[in-house]
């Protein structure tokens, strides 16, 4: 009983930052109506921002969250710039297919980079034991930042002006130009808050897990399927679509073999998306 | 009908091409490359017809050319079908369960049938690197014994090649006359503008599902001789999502909705890869200029190689579709 | 003068270009794809590194002797990013551009079995150094040479020592869904239950999974003693520094692969204590027919590239090594001849014994070399590899509990 409890508790700490991940996705296309495919090279380089500021640099681990959360921004404005301004009101394929070729540009060149070794940031924290199981300190660390980063954006969409003017835009563009919001800056602004988010959770996951260049791909997947259950466009339900996740994913581990997980994910997903195409926590949108 | 078009000529000129030209001195080198080349064709050809017709991308097209391998291999294997019969029997298979996952996922749009044909491809992988009947993550070996009853490994290899060549011809005629059709017609409305089409009485929901199914024939049955041929097939060959990128790549390159498009951007892109493979420093590079190809294409060539051709050259419309 | 000097030049040019043009007629090329990139990089290019060292000495003595020609070796590889579907295409490439006349395999069992695929229907011999396998051996051919253990026998050794210190350990089976990894288990688990053993876990995972917190978890509900498993370099590092981080206090682990590396002792204190199987440590004492002993091969290896020798790069230079000594008995470079010897061999290198299963259902499989066990210990405050298992080859006594 204790070890259900122990890899439910396990199981939601890992989703709190597979959500924030999410929140990347959920944020671009509720502003813009962009999937955005270049998420996984910003997770990507999340992780290796964490690994070149700390063994490079010798920063101490978690002080690289913030200059990883600024260059994921700047990097995603640029990112705007070059493949999506130009396609955003032509067909959604279109911007389908230019953020995923980015993506294969960015991935490319982080494979002839730094090859397709693993590579990992040793990070050493005391855990919390319960009875034979240990939490360790890092899933822990990781969950409270995620709820801090979290919090952090439903404070600055919901209180501050320019949080303002994104969710106006997501809720009309055409009535925002109109009262006189600069609505390509927000979507510049919009993208590269997107992939900052995309930055911060896979600096997190760094602390975590060892990675690879090809991560990326795999995050990116549980971005999808976090926000197949939690809604796109929704950062609350991002959220707790990855809570979701780390709920499902720690509910079954214990009674089914491991290698049967990623199967009952990937159904899953394809079901929630065919039942709720918006997702199972999202709102109506007029 | 159908023959008095000149692309239909053209076609049979390339098919001729791919079989007669490795023929002469017994080359196997270029047997090989053209091999490969001809898998993409199918695949970029088949594509197509959800792609460039439909406007519908289809990120786990891969998901068909797998699967044909794996119930072809395990027809040869386990119940020793003659290839042929087991390649066909693996297309028709794969295009039932086309119909099946068609059913579920193409009733969603844009984007979110996007990720549901990634989510069905890794779903089936996960599931095959489970299922141990197929070997599980492991794969499954055909003993070299299966290639006698085609003259023994070395003549085997040839067969396998003019059947594919075959294949790849088929691709190439079923998507011309499809695009020849009222049923084709039908697929570039709801390409162009999917609610209008139906107001207009474009039956969408099965002419989707029809278009699904028969996307899904042909590279089965490629995937079939491909995977017999290999003598080996396991998940992460079978399900490798980076094809389908390619495949998805060449549409783009050679011109969605033509049908020399997919033709001519697999034959390039496939000299491409081949020259990358074996070079040391860019061997990592395929990926990057294939995506750099594509975003350019995207934000500024959106008709291809052939959408660029048509504009300059007007008169090549009616021959080079 | 000045024609003169043209002509002398000339001459010597053409001297030069004539010498150079012999040794073209009399060159072997030996091909072979090794993972430069790719999760199994770590181990492949050691045992390229293995080939290399037996290419240069060869050449630098001038050649094989195949009656009364001397070959040189010419060794062409490629990148196969560890990845199956490139290794078939590198490998008909090799054959059939490159010409070469002899095949090694790529390393991991996966890969070498596609490649077999190809070498035996082109009819190329091909020496396996890096896949343990023994499926790929019973399809029925002709031209496949494995030097190494196979798998099966990979985990005999450990089931020995543990029971030698705890007769009804409870233990869990956590291996990678490799064929590499499925086949050391599916033999072990059998071995295990006849020792007397309770299988109280036994489950596979993906082998990309850098997350095993779930399957740690099973481990400790389960109460398990003692853990055999792992898979390649990659996931057997990590779950070896996930165990210490998750204070899953087993009393005996051993891991398959990773430990065998020296990259290993990077992990500090989770290495401490780990088992792992070896094809051959630089401590072991073979008496050689022929060729050099362990300790000349050591340190040849560490002079040449600053690295130690692990079992990786012993492989690939006995296999080297065997073909050289197949070749020379043939007196010929043809595949039947060099087949015909490989067929009849029974000797001992530093690496081990060696000789090849000849019955058609087994071809090739390795029916002499057998493996020892090492663990990481620390000797005079450094983390090193002891052999431990079997007693008469031990360097160091067996340190358990892991703690």
């Amino acid at each position: 009983m204790l070890g259900f409890a122990a890899s439910v508790i396990d199981g939601v700490l890992v989703g709190a930052v597979y959500g924030l991940a999410a929140m990347g996705i959920t944020l671009i296309w509720g502003v813009m109506d962009v999937v955005n495919l270049t998420h996984g090279a910003m997770i990507v380089a999340g992780m290796f921002g964490l690994y070149l500021l700390t063994t490079a640099l010798g920063i101490p681990v978690y002080a690289a969250l913030l200059p990883i959360f600024a260059i994921g921004f700047f990097a995603g404005v640029f990112l705007y710039w070059i493949a999506v301004h130009r396609v955003i009101g032509r067909p959604p394929l279109m911007s389908l297919l230019s953020t995923f070729s980015v993506n294969l540009v960015l991935i490319g060149l982080g494979t002839a980079l730094w090859g397709t070794r693993l590579f990992n940031v040793a990070v050493s924290l005391p855990g919390l034991s319960w009875g034979r199981y240990t939490f360790p300190g890092t899933h822990i660390l990781a969950a409270i930042l995620t709820a801090a980063l979290a919090a952090s954006l439903y404070f600055f969409l919901y209180s501050t002006r320019i949080g303002k003017a994104i969710r106006a835009v997501a809720n009309n563009r055409e009535a925002a130009e109109l009262v006189g919001i600069p609505t390509t800056r927000v979507l510049s602004l919009s993208f590269g808050l997107g992939a900052a988010l995309a930055s911060a959770s896979g600096m997190l996951i760094g602390t975590l897990f060892p990675f690879t260049v090809l991560s990326g791909d795999t995050y990116q997947l549980k971005s999808f399927i976090v926000t197949a259950l939690g809604g796109l466009g929704s950062p609350t339900g991002a959220l707790m679509g990855g809570i979701a996740l780390g709920l499902i994913e720690g509910t079954v581990t214990p009674f089914v073999p491991v290698s049967w997980t990623l199967v009952i994910e990937f159904v899953l997903f394809v079901l929630v998306l065919i039942a709720f195409p918006s997702g199972i926590f999202a709102r109506r949108r007029t | 009908m159908l023959l008095q078009r000149p692309c239909a000529w053209l076609i049979a000129l390339a098919i001729a091409a791919f079989a007669l030209t490795p023929l002469i001195g017994d080359d196997v080198e270029l047997r090989e490359s053209l091999l490969l080349a001809a898998v993409y064709i199918t695949l970029a050809s088949n594509l197509n017809i959800m792609l460039g017709y439909c406007g519908y991308i289809n990120f786990g097209s891969i998901v068909f050319f797998g699967l044909g391998g794996y119930i072809c291999v395990y027809l040869t294997s386990e119940r020793a079908w003659p290839l042929v019969a087991a390649a066909l029997g693996a297309g028709i298979a794969v295009s039932f369960l086309a119909l099946l996952f068609g059913l579920g996922i193409l009733r969603l749009r844009g984007p979110f049938f996007a990720l549901a044909t990634i989510g069905v491809n890794e779903a089936v992988q996960a599931f095959v690197a489970n299922f141990e009947p197929w070997g599980g993550s492991s794969g499954v070996y055909i003993s070299t014994e299966l290639f006698q009853p085609l003259g023994g490994p070395g003549r085997a290899l040839w067969v396998i090649y003019f059947l594919l060549v075959a294949v790849m011809g088929l691709s190439l005629y079923l998507s011309y006359a499809i695009k020849c059709s009222k049923f084709g017609l039908g697929l570039l409305a709801i390409g162009q503008n999917e609610d209008a089409a139906a107001v207009l009485g474009v039956p969408t929901p099965l002419f989707k599902a029809i278009a699904y199914c028969l996307s899904a024939f042909l590279p089965a049955v490629a995937g079939g001789l491909y995977f017999f041929k290999a003598a080996f097939i396991q998940p992460s060959d079978a399900f490798d999502l980076g094809l389908s990128t390619e495949a998805i790549v060449i549409v783009m390159l050679g011109g969605q909705g033509t049908i020399t498009g997919p033709a001519l951007g697999a034959y390039l892109y496939e000299e491409m890869r081949g020259w990358l493979l074996t070079s040391d420093t860019f061997s990592n590079f395929q990926l990057v200029i294939a995506g750099a190809l594509l975003l350019i294409i995207v934000l500024f060539a959106p008709g291809g190689l052939m959408g660029w051709i048509h504009e300059r050259w007007p008169r090549l419309r009616r021959v080079l579709e | 003068m000045r024609i003169a000097t043209f002509i002398c030049s000339a001459a010597a040019a053409l001297v030069i270009a004539g010498a150079a043009f012999a040794a073209d007629g009399n060159t072997i090329t030996i091909g072979m794809t090794v993972s430069q990139t790719g999760p199994l990089n770590v181990d492949s290019v050691a045992q390229m590194r293995g080939v290399e060292m037996w290419r240069d000495e060869v050449n630098a003595a001038g050649g094989i002797k195949a009656g009364d020609k001397r070959y040189m070796v010419r060794l062409v590889s490629y990148d196969d990013q560890s990845q199956g579907g490139r290794v078939q295409q590198l490998y008909t490439r090799l054959i059939v551009e490159d010409k070469a006349n002899f095949l090694f395999g790529p390393y991991s069992s996966g890969l070498t079995g596609t490649a077999a695929v190809i070498s035996e229907q082109y009819g190329k011999i091909m020496m396996v150094v890096g896949g343990a396998e023994p499926k790929t051996y019973e399809l029925g051919n002709k031209y496949l040479f494995q030097v190494i253990t196979s798998a099966d026998h990979y985990l005999t050794g450990a089931i020995d020592a543990l029971h030698s210190k705890n007769p009804h350990a409870r233990v869990a089976f956590v291996y990678s869904d490799d064929p590499f990894s499925k086949a050391v288990v599916l033999a072990a688990r059998g071995e295990a239950k006849e020792s007397g053993f309770d299988i109280v876990l036994d489950e596979s995972y993906p082998p990309s999974t850098t997350d095993f917190s779930p399957i740690i978890n099973k481990i400790i509900s389960a109460k398990a003693d003692a853990l055999l498993g792992g898979g390649h370099y990659p996931d057997g590092a990590t779950l070896a520094r996930q165990l210490y981080d998750q204070k899953a206090d087993l009393k005996w682990a051993t891991i398959l692969v990773a430990p065998g590396d020296q990259e290993f002792a990077s992990l500090g204190q989770a290495a401490l204590g780990i088992t792992v199987p070896s094809q051959w440590e630089p401590q072991a004492v073979y008496k050689p027919d022929f060729g050099l002993t362990g300790a000349e091969f050591s340190k040849a290896f560490q002079a040449k590239f600053d690295l130690s020798a692990d079992y990786h790069s012993a492989s690939g230079y006995t296999g080297g090594a065997i073909l050289q000594h197949a070749i020379e008995k043939a007196g010929s470079i043809e595949p039947e001849k060099v087949a015909a010897a490989l067929n009849g061999m029974d000797v001992t290198t530093f690496f081990g014994r060696v000789k090849f299963a000849t019955d058609a259902k087994h071809h090739g499989l390795q029916i002499a070399h057998e493996m020892v066990l090492a663990q990481w210990q620390t000797k005079g405050g450094k983390l090193q590899r002891e052999i431990v298992w079997p007693l008469a080859a031990k360097t160091a006594d067996l340190l358990y509990p892991l703690h």
